[in-house]
């Protein structure tokens, strides 16, 4: 390594763990934050310096949910795009989830998928493993060799699990190895595929219809079962005024949980795919505006403790087709940041609330030691230019995926350089 | 700084993702004509209104079967039927010939598809072989909405059902019987009655009578087969069949689908007959001069009774007569040719 110490200099430091939110300077030894500010020696040497004058300087973002589509689905894309697409937005480390199609369910894949990404040297990638066998449902996975090889957490992602009792049983065997549980409250027998949220809208256009039913239902029985065995559940993806006012009751009540949302869920609504757009096609589906305005309300109220991209890259022909037949998801890598700072130019967050979000909150929920600028944590950071606009063109993502809604959306502020563990991976 | 790798350029497809207008603006030219027929909702009275009449006029002329109109000559039509039909299917085909187009089937269930085509590959195809317009009939929502999306721009789309979105051919030939019969639509009272949930026919009648100022619209169903908002459309839901047939001055029965019977949605055809099937007692609830309509085909003694149905209230055979007059109107607008001066 050629720069053994870096001093990046009269950046706006912001780290929102460490309570940090001033113009200082940062230093870097070692691959490793040594200090920050005045905590820096005074005789300290850098062998090179960065000067990061009208910059952010940013704990890397930590990202609880991207699809890596390997191995299984290498034609939507691969860990090396994806994991590239990440740092070019800032995002130092992505927590990949299992679908049917490619199950995380044995400790060969989980292997590797992190030699694949440690091959590609970009974003690091931490792995949750399927809570069932091949995400079926019914048998359990084996969770202790998941532990085993370093596997961050399990899910039954968006696949549905038998019943209660094989739910139960799953909780119980994954708390066994204290790996967090990442569950997404979808009681399947009230969704189909190709929905939207129910209601006038859905019933106009003809297609088949999901009620928020679908989400608090789900949530409750989970609720239920935590409550019984106090076993910690992490609720990904809410989507619904309903699902947040049942998460805080639960919060109100000391139960052990967390909960995330979808960045796109912050900014859409139904309406976006009245023109039955493909592109807005998701899962959980958009709902309502009174729903929209819940989840960022509860963004501010700590009642959702992490913001993800629940990043879904598409081959182009997954979207080309009438609505209902479509893959759903988002690429939303590269939109994660941007849309955070956006809720900040609106008003509802300031820099270090939005930041936290998406930084060592999420961090918090996978157990893992990212997300801040702590002295003596590998240097995961990002500089970000907040004076740069720049206009979406979904055609010139990095992200192999160009499937986004936000195509044509202008945002200020662009992320211009990337390290990850000391080395720069990504400069614009 | 300099020696990052990054993954080689993806090269972006020639095919890229469109987000685009409303169906409804969709179907329109800049100057307001018809382009496309993929949805009632969203277009302007007049224009339903000169459906109408354009129907009504090639219903007047002498003997339509033998004496063929020039206006589609030379043009192709293509029916691309995604699904069963053979109603609808055969009145396009009937009217087509009747405009003197060229006209060609494809079922399209037993070839391309099921080879793992996909629909853009199958319209690509379809294109390359010169045609004028499709007529699609798709078992998803919004399908006829994508095709004329992406088809090539000198094609018209003919929506002949999409899922359960609409069917406005349908519902135009529905109104076109109901003007025949009653004249003005604002005064009148129009129940639909049946499956309203899975049905496009329906939608669309909704928005062909709202468009044209109906006074009431009601729809009656168990709660089960009604779904959530449709209030916002502008009707009247009711769950009790003889209050909701008072005193209408149409009466419009669904067909209830097979797969709908004996399951989480009814618990029998015979429970449904009993409590909605259309019977002369409640008939009787209507005006005296009620017309009974049903898109077809009816299941006689589910949805209707075998009397009611070719009783002399009953307009069923009138309706598939108009759909053939319907059709060639519509098909004659998009394609921008006139009535006068069409006779040989």
């Amino acid at each position: 390594m050629k720069n053994k110490t870096t001093l990046i200099k009269n950046g706006r430091v912001i780290d929102p763990a460490n309570s940090i939110d001033k113009v200082c300077d940062i230093t870097i030894q070692r691959r490793k934050i040594l200090a920050v500010g005045k905590d820096i020696p005074a005789d300290f040497k850098a062998d090179s310096e960065i000067d990061a004058s009208d910059c952010w300087v940013l704990p890397g973002l930590v990202d609880l949910s991207v699809y890596l589509r390997e191995p299984g689905q290498e034609n939507k894309t691969r860990i090396l795009n994806e994991t590239y697409a990440a740092v070019s937005a800032g995002i130092t480390r992505v927590c990949t989830m299992p679908e049917a199609d490619s199950p995380i369910d044995s400790s060969a894949t989980v292997k590797l998928i992190r030699n694949k990404a440690k091959q590609a040297g970009f974003a690091r990638v931490s792995v949750i493993g399927a809570l069932t066998e091949k995400l079926e449902g019914e048998q359990l996975s084996h969770m202790g060799s998941l532990k085993y090889v370093d596997c961050v957490g399990v899910s039954q992602g968006r696949e549905p699990i038998k019943d209660l009792a094989t739910l139960r049983k799953a909780m119980e065997y994954a708390a066994t190895y204290e790996l967090p549980l990442f569950l997404h409250p979808f009681e399947h027998s009230l969704m189909s595929a190709g929905g939207i949220n129910e209601g006038a809208l859905a019933t106009r256009l003809g297609l088949p219809a999901i009620p928020v039913a679908a989400e608090t239902a789900a949530i409750s029985q989970i609720l239920t079962l935590v409550a019984q065995t106090q076993i910690p559940v992490h609720f990904c993806r809410l989507s619904s005024a309903e699902g947040v006012h049942l998460i805080a009751l639960a919060k109100e009540d000391g139960l052990p949980v967390t909960a995330d949302v979808a960045a796109h869920q912050l900014f859409l609504t139904e309406m976006d795919a009245s023109d039955y757009n493909p592109l807005c096609h998701v899962s959980p589906p958009l709902r309502a505006q009174r729903d929209q305005d819940a989840l960022r309300q509860a963004l501010v109220d700590g009642v959702i403790d992490a913001v993800c991209s629940d990043h879904q890259p598409h081959e182009v022909d997954a979207k080309l087709a009438p609505f209902e037949e479509t893959s759903p998801g988002i690429s939303g890598l590269e939109t994660l940041l941007p849309l955070m700072m956006r809720l900040v130019e609106e008003g509802l967050l300031n820099e270090a609330q939005a930041l936290a979000l998406i930084t060592h909150k999420p961090a918090q929920i996978a157990e893992l030691e990212s997300g801040t600028l702590s002295a003596g944590e590998f240097a995961d950071l990002s500089l970000f230019d907040p004076n740069a606009f720049w206009q979406l063109d979904a055609n010139k993502l990095v992200s192999k995926g160009k499937n986004t809604p936000f195509s044509g959306w202008g945002f200020n502020g662009q992320t211009s350089q990337t390290w990850v563990k000391g080395k720069v991976v990504f400069s614009r | 700084m300099s020696n990052i790798n990054s993954p080689a350029p993806v090269s972006t497809t020639e095919t890229r993702l469109i987000p685009g207008p409303l169906p409804s603006s969709l179907q329109l030219t800049e100057d307001g004509k018809l382009r496309h027929f993929l949805t009632i909702e969203g277009l302007p009275p007049l224009l339903l209104t000169e459906i109408l009449d354009r129907a009504d006029q090639i219903l007047n002329l002498p003997n339509t079967a033998q004496n063929k109109l020039p206006l589609l000559r030379g043009k192709t039509v293509m029916n691309l039927f995604f699904e069963n039909s053979t109603r609808t299917r055969t009145t396009f085909e009937l009217a087509a010939k009747r405009l003197s187009a060229d006209i060609i089937n494809l079922d399209i269930r037993n070839s391309a598809t099921t080879k793992g085509e996909s629909l853009l590959d199958t319209i690509r195809n379809l294109e390359a072989m010169n045609c004028d317009m499709f007529v699609v009939r798709h078992p998803s929502s919004g399908a006829a909405h994508f095709i004329a999306r992406y088809c090539a721009p000198h094609i018209s789309v003919l929506n002949a059902g999409d899922g359960r979105h609409a069917h406005p051919t349908q519902a135009m030939l529905d109104m076109l019987t109901i003007r025949q019969h009653k004249g003005d639509f604002s005064p009148l009272k129009v129940a639909i009655v049946g499956d309203i949930m899975h049905s496009r026919v329906a939608r669309s009648q909704i928005h062909a009578l709202t468009t044209l100022c109906t006074g009431e619209i009601r729809i009656i169903a168990p709660k089960t087969l009604i779904p959530q908002g449709i209030e916002e459309m502008g009707v009247n839901v009711y769950t009790d069949v003889e209050k909701g047939l008072e005193g209408v001055d149409v009466v419009i029965m669904l067909r209830l689908q097979h797969e709908r019977m004996n399951s989480a949605l009814l618990p029998s055809v015979r429970e449904y007959y009993a409590r909605y099937g259309l019977t002369e007692e409640r008939l009787n609830l209507a005006k005296l001069d009620a017309i009974v309509m049903h898109p077809g085909p009816a299941n006689r003694g589910v949805e209707i009774d075998s009397g009611v149905a070719d009783g002399p209230q009953s307009v069923i055979m009138q309706q598939v007569t108009n759909g053939i007059a319907i059709r060639m109107a519509i098909m004659s607008m998009v394609m921008g040719t006139g009535l006068v001066g069409a006779k040989e």
